[in-house]
């Protein structure tokens, strides 16, 4: 390219000639079919835990039972929609306490962070749904079609009545699974043992036969036929990780220090003996080919390495065989590597500023949702002041004001509350449709785990004393047990 | 002639030849996939004219082969809200007009319907918030020309208030001025000034209350009482009430003894259904004045 930009200037007067784009330089590129290897090792061990475990969690949580109480919902996890309550073991939260969940994503953000922080993208190795999947999806098709070098020699011949059936049976477990996942999904909209069983009469709701249907789409091609193409395609987070990561963070790291030069077994003890220089890699493309999204580590940290560590689990039982150190792929980061070439002790501070930050910022959060949680009231308030009219003048000469109040029950029982006003002692507080009072003032009853509006009229009878805006306070009193709850509003007179 | 493709040497891609200002541009293919996807949505987006409503015509427009119409949707809609509501409204419907409040559900839904109703319907002459305008009355005081009970309330929206139906309500005040009038112009400034009085409010200088007491004994006790208190039975307001229908200005009184009023509200019975006169009441009965 400079040689004809040289040219091109050479010769003066004519324009520099713009290289076309040549006909055989695709815009789109094919999918390259990746044949992921079985390995075996600590990662893959521990790849296997949280696999199982949060599978285990997904499928069978709605299953599990919590007593509330009579008439109250018996499920331990339950997003009811219906009724617009939110159940979380001893938790049950009411549409207006959102903030719990707002709560809840700072800190599954925050602890992102810090996984990120800590050992790099360990959510997309090992905890995104994507990848647990995908893992499970591949484990399946391993299991029917055997592993990589069965798969690529029977994807090279011509089709069979055998390998039509395998291929058969894979989709049809893929679909199972899928199937399952959708099925385990809507268990978390309603009682989920009720559910199963109209699911499997067709007496279920039609929303819950369409959202399994969505989900069995969604599970069967990304995690079946998508698979990697999600991580390298659509996935924001690769993106969105690469700011989030600094110098310390341990990442999924090939030590080059230790790798290079790459040579052959014998090449390599042929250069030990001569003394020259030879690195460990042994060039086997083990880690290469247990890759999940086909990616060579020893390129470096890249967008395609979601950092499952399965190279690491590879490269190990190669360094095994060929009696070298473990270690030659492993968490460790650049500046370990410039450290060992100038000879110096690798350093890993897990304890930094960054770390210690998102640690606090946690901590802080978290207390502040269990502070929220353990304070939590049982009842509630609210009062709107009308807005138009301001006031109404009556025949004596007297002001009134409108009010809507409602109250809120979140027990599962029945409450009697009695509504007064303070700080407006001439004042006269009337309720529409509440006949039964306690002295003057009027008694509402509230449902259990329900709320209740009433609108409320306040009359003032001599105006004229009072300031044309004065600060009056509502309380109600449980009946019984004394509990009050106020909430301040304003008077207006004039 | 075509020129090798150049490789960046940072990355060991190659460019796609686009050059700004030394900046070149890395080929970074689409997936196929990608491509294949694009092409699916124009197939599918040419199977949405095949069976939806979708090109213009000149006059009219293709239908699609579904026959699908929004209309029908909102048609559809509104029959299930219908349903929805059908318990309740039977419910209104039977439930006598003074239990409704006592039913916290029923109240909701009356009052609720009521709202909307009252915004359709009576809100052009009494306000959105009910609190009327000279000649309409304001709905949320205390001060009632025919009654604020409920039944009261009921039957006023029910049948109107002079208009053609028999069944609406009646009693004109008539006009005491004018060359043929029962009292002379002096003498309505001085009734005029005596109402003003009955509620309160300053009368002119030179003022005689026990001729404006004579005055109005003779001629207004028969309708608005001794006291000036009114009388619903047919309509006459009580005058010491501090809110006036038509203003309480000396001029505005003496319009009204010159000329008499007689506005009219008209029945809805026979426009709207019947729980939604009941709810109508019901709402009007809850804004605060009702008795």
């Amino acid at each position: 390219m400079s040689d004809i930009l040289a040219s091109a200037t050479a010769s003066k007067g004519a324009p520099p000639p713009v290289p076309d784009f040549p006909e055989d330089e695709p815009l789109y590129e094919s999918r390259r079919e990746i044949y992921q290897q079985s390995v075996k090792g600590r990662l893959r061990t521990i790849k296997w835990a949280v696999l199982v475990g949060c599978l285990a969690v997904y499928y069978f949580l709605p299953f599990l039972r919590w007593y509330r109480g009579p008439n109250q919902p018996d499920q331990a996890v339950l997003v009811d929609l219906a009724n617009n309550r939110f159940y979380f073991f001893f938790i049950e939260i009411w549409p207006q306490e959102i903030y719990y969940f707002t709560g809840l994503l700072v800190m599954a953000s925050l602890v992102l962070f810090l996984m990120n922080a800590v050992a790099g993208r360990v959510w997309c190795g090992y905890l995104c749904p994507q990848t647990v999947w995908t893992d499970l999806f591949t484990t399946v098709e391993r299991w029917v079609e055997g592993d990589r070098r069965e798969r690529m020699m029977a994807d090279a011949q011509p089709m069979t009545a055998a390998k039509i059936g395998r291929k058969t049976l894979k989709h049809f477990l893929w679909l199972m699974i899928a199937w399952w996942t959708g099925g385990a999904w809507v268990l978390y909209f309603a009682d989920a043992p009720t559910l199963v069983k109209d699911l499997a009469t067709f007496q279920a709701p039609m929303v819950a036969y369409v959202w399994i249907g969505i989900l069995t789409f969604t599970t069967y091609s990304l995690a079946g036929l998508m698979k990697e193409q999600v991580c390298l395609y659509m996935c924001p987070w690769p993106r969105i990780q690469a700011a989030l990561t600094d110098q310390y963070a341990l990442n999924v790291t090939y030590r080059y220090d230790r790798g290079e030069p790459r040579l052959s077994m014998k090449a390599a003890a042929k250069a030990r003996e001569a003394g020259e220089p030879a690195g460990d890699c042994i060039d086997c493309r083990q880690c290469v080919v247990v890759c999940p999204t086909g990616v060579d580590i020893r390129d470096g940290a890249q967008l395609g390495c979601i950092q499952c560590g399965l190279c690491i689990d590879a490269c190990n039982s190669v360094m095994t065989k060929v009696n070298r150190p473990l270690g030659l792929i492993a968490y460790d980061n650049d500046v370990n590597i410039d450290r060992r070439r100038q000879g110096l002790d690798e350093v890993y501070p897990i304890i930094r500023p960054r770390t210690l930050a998102y640690a606090a910022l946690i901590a802080a959060v978290g207390l502040v949702m269990i502070y929220g949680l353990m304070t939590r009231s049982f009842t509630d308030l609210s009062v709107l002041h009308d807005r138009n009219p301001l006031y109404v003048q009556l025949s004596d000469g007297s002001v009134r004001n409108s009010y809507t109040v409602r109250i809120l029950n979140k027990r599962p029982v029945h409450r009697i509350f009695v509504l007064a006003v303070d700080e407006l002692p001439l004042a006269r507080l009337t309720a529409v449709g509440i006949s039964m009072t306690a002295g003057d003032w009027p008694v509402i009853d509230v449902g259990p785990d329900s709320t209740r509006e009433v609108i409320v009229h306040l009359t003032a009878q001599k105006p004229a004393d009072l300031p044309p805006s004065s600060r009056v306070t509502f309380r109600i009193t449980e009946l019984g047990t004394g509990e009050k709850v106020s909430m301040s509003d304003h008077f207006i007179s004039r | 002639m075509a020129v090798q493709p150049e490789i960046d040497h940072a990355t060991g891609r190659t460019t796609t030849g686009h050059e700004w200002d030394g900046i070149k541009e890395l080929n970074s293919p689409l997936p196929k996939w990608w491509l294949y996807i694009f092409y699916a949505t124009i197939v599918w987006s040419v199977g949405y004219w095949i069976v939806y409503p979708s090109w213009p015509l000149v006059t009219n427009y293709t239908k699609g082969v579904f026959g699908y119409a929004s209309r029908q949707d909102v048609t559809r809609e509104l029959d299930a809200l219908k349903a929805l509501r059908a318990e309740r409204a039977g419910a209104l419907a039977r439930t006598p007009l003074e239990d409704i409040a006592k039913d916290p559900t029923l109240l909701t839904f009356a009052l609720a319907q009521g709202k909307a109703a009252f915004g359709d319907n009576c809100a052009p002459c009494h306000g959105l918030s009910a609190t009327g305008s000279p000649s309409f009355p304001n709905l949320r005081d205390d001060t009632w020309l025919w009654g604020g009970g409920i039944a009261d309330i009921h039957q006023t929206i029910a049948f109107g208030i002079r208009n053609a139906d028999d069944r609406s309500r009646q009693g004109p005040m008539p006009g005491l001025g004018g060359p043929n009038g029962a009292l002379k112009p002096d003498e309505v400034i001085t009734v005029a000034n005596f109402v003003r009085a009955l509620s309160g409010l300053p009368t002119r200088q030179g003022y005689d209350p026990a001729k404006g007491k004579e005055l109005f004994a003779n001629n207004c006790a028969a309708c608005h009482g001794d006291e000036g208190r009114g009388n619903r039975e047919m309509g006459a307001p009580n005058l010491t009430s501090r809110n006036f229908l038509y203003g309480s200005d000396e001029k505005t009184i003496i319009e009204t003894i010159n000329l008499g009023r007689g506005g009219v509200m008209p029945g809805w019975a026979g426009r709207l259904d019947e729980t939604t006169v009941k709810s109508l009441a019901v709402y009007v009965h809850a804004l605060g004045g009702g008795q």
